[in-house]
């Protein structure tokens, strides 16, 4: 990492969806510079997560817009102030430092220093969802994987996968020629993942290298975190038990609200209360942006987010830049604020 | 009308109905945990219902997005339904419902 840790800057944004994007937008006219964190890969939170083709009717002076569409112009829109992504990473704890400003650690060790903390986290992190399956959360890490990290140590391995979609097709693919065996399990003989990979997957069971039940996992058994076995459940009840080394549900990402209930902000119904003249919650230099806040008559709509950030924006400049005073100006007719967006010259 | 749910305690509750809401819309507003984190655009497969077996042949069934988004769904059964896509008229009058595990 040739970044320095830890990193020093305005305002560090928890969150890159639509709040946390505009912010940067908003905090970039002040000439305040932030870094974004967010769990995903990608930008958008659950605009890209879970609706990017669906379109969306109630965005000011967009008549009709896909969740990735306005993503991907918001991502346009503040590239002129180039925020720093940290993508792949949580938030996972917040202190306060001597000198006042805050430092935020993430779950992969990074550090960030800065004045002022923007929580843009929508409901909170997408995390995999777990199945319902009892005393499943003592073989997670060990046998038990949301993720496939390193295919080999699945060689030789009997190997379970359960559900339909994209990942756990992928990963039948790939894993039926290292695996000892492998069994796919889903409630339905038909699957929404890609056409051509439940293709080759059939191809498989027909050659007998992959095992296909329509079933549901019912029962994990082992030791100290080991899989040995697993009950599956049919749909006409019957049960039948698998050796079992490796246990792999792929069943797509919920919302949890994670560390930041921790972080000491007086949640109401896990939501951060604010106030509605600077978005800044009982912790001062502490903000709250979008979904993850409540104030009387909240709304949670995108264009909430939008104003949320703009009213931030001016009060965060005050705690980051307290000697200077702040100038407003419009778009429309500042020559400042147009050489910093790149237009006109 | 009225519909009935249970929550994941096994615990009955009867909700009134409202004409045209979704089941997932009376089961959040009558307090029960759904977590509908896409708000009803069967994005999510987080308004997860079983359907009293009774009532699986009176109602609409399912479309294909619904059948792919129940692949992303928790302990899936044949009685599995998103209740987002389970709109409330007359006919539905005592229908029962049991919220998923999650």
């Amino acid at each position: 990492m040739s970044e320095h840790n830890p990193i020093e800057t305005d305002v560090v944004i928890i969150g890159a969806g639509p709040a946390g994007l505009f912010a940067v937008f908003e905090l970039g006219l002040l000439d305040l510079k932030a870094h974004l964190i967010d769990i995903l890969d990608r930008p958008g939170g659950q605009c890209t997560e879970l609706y990017p083709e669906k379109p969306i009717y109630d965005i000011p002076a967009l008549p009709i817009v896909t969740g990735q569409e306005l993503v991907d112009r918001l991502v346009e829109q503040v590239k002129p102030f180039s925020p720093s992504f940290h993508f792949g990473e949580m938030a996972a704890g917040l202190t306060k430092l001597p000198d006042g400003r805050w430092k935020l650690t993430t779950d992969a060790g990074k550090e960030l220093i800065a004045p002022v903390i923007v929580i843009a986290a929508g409901a909170g992190s997408f995390v995999p969802k777990r199945p319902p399956i009892p005393g499943i959360d003592a073989y997670e890490g060990k046998s038990v994987h949301y993720a496939v990290r390193k295919m080999e140590s699945f060689r030789d391995k009997h190997v379970l996968i359960a559900g339909g979609g994209d990942s756990a097709l992928d990963w039948t693919l790939n894993l039926a020629p290292i695996a000892r065996s492998l069994t796919l399990v889903h409630h339905r003989d038909g699957f929404r993942a890609q056409a051509h990979s439940v293709n080759q997957m059939r191809e498989l069971v027909a050659a007998g290298k992959v095992n296909f039940q329509v079933a549901s996992v019912k029962a994990l058994h082992g030791a100290d975190g080991q899989l040995r076995a697993a009950t599956l459940l049919g749909h006409d009840k019957s049960e039948n038990q698998i050796d079992v080394d490796a246990f792999l549900p792929f069943f797509g990402l919920t919302i949890k609200l994670g560390p930041i209930a921790e972080f000491g902000l007086g949640l109401n119904e896990n939501m951060i209360p604010v106030d509605t003249g600077k978005f800044e919650s009982e912790q001062p230099g502490i903000f709250g942006i979008g979904d993850i806040i409540t104030y009387p008559g909240k709304l949670k709509l995108i264009l909430s987010g939008f104003h949320e950030a703009a009213l931030m924006a001016q009060a965060a400049f005050h705690i980051c830049r307290p000697h200077e005073k702040l100038r407003f100006q419009y778009t429309t007719s500042s020559s400042n604020l147009q050489k910093k967006l790149g237009v006109n010259g | 009308m009225k519909i009935f749910a249970k929550d994941r305690d096994g615990k009955e509750i009867e909700i009134e109905g409202r004409d045209g809401w979704t089941v997932m819309e009376m089961l959040r507003e009558a307090g029960l945990p759904i977590t509908a984190e896409c708000g009803g655009a069967c994005a999510c497969a987080t308004c997860h219902v079983y359907v009293d077996e009774d009532w699986v042949a009176k109602l609409n069934p399912a479309s294909d997005m619904e059948v792919d988004m129940l692949d992303m769904a928790l302990a899936v059964q044949p009685n599995s339904r998103l209740s987002c896509q389970l709109t409330c008229t007359e006919e539905l009058d005592g229908l029962k419902v049991t919220l998923a595990p999650e």
